[in-house]
């Protein structure tokens, strides 16, 4: 049974056109960019012509890109850079709906002595500008807010946020591993000085990610040792999965305008049918700013594993923000800070989509997803309650 | 993903006596919405035998939860009540064929429910509230369950008392609470019947009680092989031994000499060494 892959914000699939570019250099072209031989020395050219695609999807200059091994190594090392930079100062703002790789490295500065703010969010999941604005100080060394939201989707005002930043000389750095290929981003227009993204999450493998850094912005590298990337990233170049990012770039820019249209449509539909045939659901997070791919439902009186497993058994993969599938007992730390109720976090399902999904594929769902929801409320105890309604 | 039993997939997909029992005998009801699991047990039972004769669940909660409470219901049908209260939550996970660890405390929930329901149809109180001290605030577990599942699981981390009772699995403000409680339960050592050493015995004592450990637990064994052995000095930890009878010509004489050098440091003194004079 061939899947149907709806847990895009979890991973992507490697692009066939990505995949036959990388080919060669898993094969015949094996050298090590850093050898005086032509058979390795080539491959640096290879890597610059990667490099200028992903500029390019970002409207950024090519030096302003550094290749590293994932969102999570790209992250950190923003942030580091961020506080090594400015060492005077020691306050970090970031918000409570980062991804792990922001926001577990920030309470680990703060157990280091570092201040940090986490800005709550509201209830549709949006950042409250005024506590924004009031959390900014002369101590604060960087700024970290992610682009969009793994969970829900919801976008951040980012191009808002940065001005703010620029005016008061603070350093920004973002986390746009989710909106990277999703959604036009313009880094000519936007002054944010740092951005992270992830190979994996458009279409190139995973083990390849990169950090855009804005020319004129203090860095400090986080990986020490060789002089790759200008010295701002060591370690012997992950060539194949970073040609197969470029390729990924310069796909994304080349259908996102379509890919935009083609997936909320697709999205819309999903979610909209599924809220009329179930009763009892709520869209978790701000409908009005948010990933074209990304919906994020609460089937309340059911447990979200419970669903998960259930449309397993029709090849339908999806994912949740329940405890049962965290790995821990506590569910998803930006659902809860959005105050949604336990009730409704427990049974939190969400899809995100992909290029590579079909109508018939979102029928499918529609048509089995309202039959779990029914047979898991007929087992649960609270399913009674739904019925009375 | 976790990785479950057929068992577990099957019951889960397919759960057995799902339901309300009409004008039940007896209901048990544990968990709730908020801590992610839930569950209402109802029960019919015939008054003369005092046997179960029908049970039926309904279960809030993920696939490991269903699945054992589906499991509860197996096991407990044509039981008496007294016999139904001996199932044990780790009867449930073999009736299983296993749960992952962090999920034990879904075969825990099933064995409360049918605590629960028994003693709601013999009458007996639930504590009132209040009157449970709750170490966990988080997922409301109290001291004595935290004891309970933990004496009976023989669980001595922290970790464990977490994947059986969720309790610790929140804000974490109360593993220092758990550890003590672990502390206070299993601090107590088993009672042994082996001769009481003193703390710091001086060289009389201990010859003495080196000639008593060779006299009582060791030479009788030997004897019993046709063997045995003489004490011939003592020098401070290094005790001299002569092997006897058939023990002179044995192949194993060094294991023998080696298996009366642990008996020594296990009942005497931990350093002490065994030569064959």
């Amino acid at each position: 049974m061939k899947p149907i892959y709806l847990d895009n914000n979890a991973t992507t699939s490697v692009a066939p056109e990505v995949l036959d570019e990388m080919l060669p250099y898993l094969r015949e072209l094996y050298g090590n960019p850093s050898s005086m031989h032509t058979f390795g020395g080539q491959l640096h050219r290879k890597i610059e012509g990667a490099r200028a695609k992903v500029a390019t999807l970002l409207g950024a200059e090519p030096e302003e890109i550094i290749f590293t091994s994932c969102g999570t190594e790209s992250d950190n090392t923003a942030i580091m850079s961020g506080v090594e930079s400015y060492p005077q100062k020691r306050h970090i703002v970031t918000t409570r709906a980062e991804h792990p790789a922001v926001f577990n490295f920030a309470k680990h500065l703060a157990r280091k002595g570092y201040r940090v703010t986490f800005l709550p969010i509201d209830s549709k999941g949006r950042l409250d500008m005024d506590v924004f604005l009031k959390s900014l100080d002369e101590n604060t060394a960087i700024v970290s807010i992610m682009y969009a939201n793994n969970e829900t989707g919801v976008i951040f005002p980012i191009p808002e946020i940065s001005e703010i930043l620029r005016e008061r000389k603070i350093l920004f750095h973002t986390d746009a591993v989710q909106a990277v290929g999703k959604i036009p981003i313009d880094l000519k227009k936007l002054p944010v000085d740092m951005l992270s993204l992830s190979g994996h999450k458009l279409h190139a493998p995973k083990g390849v990610g990169a950090l855009y850094v804005r020319k004129g912005t203090r860095f400090y590298p986080y990986i020490i040792g060789g002089h790759q990337e200008r010295g701002r990233r060591a370690g012997t170049e992950n060539i194949a999965s970073i040609i197969g990012l470029g390729k990924a770039c310069e796909l994304a820019r080349a259908n996102l305008e379509e890919e935009v249209v083609y997936l909320s449509a697709l999205r819309d539909k999903l979610e909209k049918t599924l809220i009329e045939c179930c009763p009892d659901v709520r869209i978790n997070g701000d409908t009005e700013n948010r990933l074209p791919n990304t919906t994020n439902i609460s089937f309340e009186y059911v447990e979200g594993e419970a669903i998960l497993l259930r449309l397993n058994e029709y090849g339908i993969c999806a994912s949740s923000g329940s405890a049962c599938t965290s790995g821990s007992l506590e569910p998803s730390h930006v659902l809860r800070s959005m105050g949604v109720p336990f009730t409704a976090i427990h049974g939190s399902i969400r899809f995100s989509l992909s290029r590579y999904n079909i109508e018939a594929e979102i029928n499918k769902v529609i048509e089995i997803m309202p039959k779990i929801i029914k047979e898991l409320r007929e087992l649960s105890p609270f399913g009674r309650e739904s019925k009375r309604k | 993903m976790w990785e479950y039993t057929d068992k577990v997939k099957d019951l889960f997909l397919n759960p057995k006596n799902v339901g309300e029992i009409d004008n039940p005998d007896a209901v048990g009801e544990v968990g709730s919405i908020i801590c992610g699991d839930a569950l209402r047990l109802t029960l019919k039972i015939d008054k003369q035998t005092n046997k179960i004769i029908d049970a039926k669940f309904q279960t809030f909660g993920c696939a490991s939860a269903i699945a054992s409470s589906s499991a509860l219901t197996e096991l407990v049908k044509g039981k008496t009540l007294d016999d139904a209260l001996k199932v044990s939550n780790q009867e449930i996970a073999e009736f299983l064929g296993g749960l992952p660890s962090e999920k034990m405390h879904c075969s825990v929930m099933g064995q409360e429910a049918l605590e629960a329901a028994i003693a709601n149809y013999r009458g007996e109180k639930k504590p009132v509230e209040g009157e449970e001290k709750i170490i966990c605030k988080c997922f409301e577990v109290s001291e004595d369950k935290i004891r309970k599942v933990a004496i009976e699981n023989h669980l001595t981390t922290v970790e464990e008392v977490t994947n059986y009772t969720k309790a610790g699995g929140g804000c974490g403000s109360c593993i220092p609470d758990i550890e003590a409680i672990l502390k206070d339960i299993w601090s107590v050592k088993p009672v042994t019947e082996r001769p009481l050493v003193p703390k710091k015995l001086t060289n009389l004592q201990k010859i003495a009680l080196i000639q008593d450990v060779i006299e009582k637990e060791i030479r009788p064994h030997l004897q019993a092989d046709g063997g045995d052995v003489e004490l011939i000095d003592v020098e401070g930890n290094k005790v001299i031994i002569a092997l006897r009878a058939m023990c002179v010509e044995c192949p194993m004489g060094n294991v023998t000499v080696k298996g009366i050098e642990e008996k020594l440091r296990e009942l005497v003194s931990e350093d002490i060494m065994v030569e064959v004079g």
